[in-house]
């Protein structure tokens, strides 16, 4: 059986299977790693930069260039479509934040995964990071994938066992996971 | 701004300045993807908006019939702001001047 989110009187509440619990741990590991850019991989070795620590800003996302890896772009995509000098400035007022609140988010749903697999249930605030980081992750890898709205229907007739079929057929499980824990929510 | 004065012209606009008013009108777009669930999109048009479930449908089938909707209005630091919320909500959105 495939885990799902069903309504419990203490909020949302899922059974994930101990491969589950152990997939989505990598998922968000390489999605804090892939928000972290180029800083924060190593914070414990690195000095603050005092700069940083005063204005709270930090150098690495100050171009206010939108990223190169399509999979950032659109994680951290630009707010205005039409005007690059605009879309600049807010992402170098912005850009830090969030992926600071991504981060933040994916960081919480990790800590309450169960590692062995086992039920996890949400209170409201978790709630919120599991529907943001389910998204995230989904963001990340339909990107990756280049899937359309009709990508399920690619993996009829495909080999299963061929990575883009192994890769699609975890965006769909991404996918039930987070519709049955949006449905709680109506 | 102008420093010299110059005697008054007949012009055929009126007087108000249609422009400037129109300026002042910031619209959020929110984008079709491939990727976000219909249901979820409804409901972050919900959390962040506080609109109805029947309206937050009718915006979602919007942008993903016609590929994008104008989901709020306002100044364009208001537009910034729910671009920002909605950008931490994973959905693609914009600002521009009406």
């Amino acid at each position: 059986m495939v885990a799902r989110f069903r309504s419990t009187r203490r909020g949302p509440s899922a059974n994930l299977a101990a491969g589950e619990a152990v997939l989505l741990g990598v998922l968000l590991a390489d999605l804090l790693t892939l928000l972290a850019g180029d800083e924060e991989t190593d914070s414990e070795s690195e000095q603050a930069d005092p700069l940083e620590v005063i204005t709270g800003m930090s150098d690495a996302h100050q171009s206010g260039v939108v990223p190169d890896d399509p999979v950032l772009a659109r994680l951290l995509p630009d707010a205005y479509a039409d005007d690059p000098e605009r879309a600049a400035e807010f992402r170098r007022y912005t850009e830090d934040e969030l992926r600071a609140a991504k981060r933040t988010a994916a960081r919480a749903v990790l800590e309450s995964l169960p590692a062995e697999g086992g039920k996890v249930v949400l209170d409201a605030a978790l709630t919120d990071a599991w529907l943001g980081a389910l998204n995230d992750l989904r963001l990340a890898l339909g990107t990756r994938l280049e899937v359309t709205e009709d990508s399920y229907k690619e993996l009829e007739g495909m080999d299963p066992t061929t990575r883009r079929a192994r890769e699609l057929n975890v965006f769909l499980w991404l996918g039930y996971l987070q519709e049955t824990l949006v449905d709680t929510q109506f | 701004m102008s420093e010299t004065a110059t005697a008054p012209t007949e012009v055929d606009e009126p007087n108000i300045d249609e422009a400037a008013l129109a300026a002042r009108i910031w619209i959020t777009i929110v984008w079709n993807d491939p990727v976000n669930l219909m249901s979820y999109v409804t409901l972050v048009f919900q959390k962040l908006f506080g609109y109805s479930r029947e309206k937050a449908t009718k915006l979602m089938l919007q942008v993903h019939e016609q590929g994008r909707a104008v989901v709020s209005n306002g100044t364009r630091e208001q537009m910034e702001r729910d671009v920002a919320r909605l950008h931490a909500a994973g959905l693609w959105a914009t600002l521009q001047q009406d």
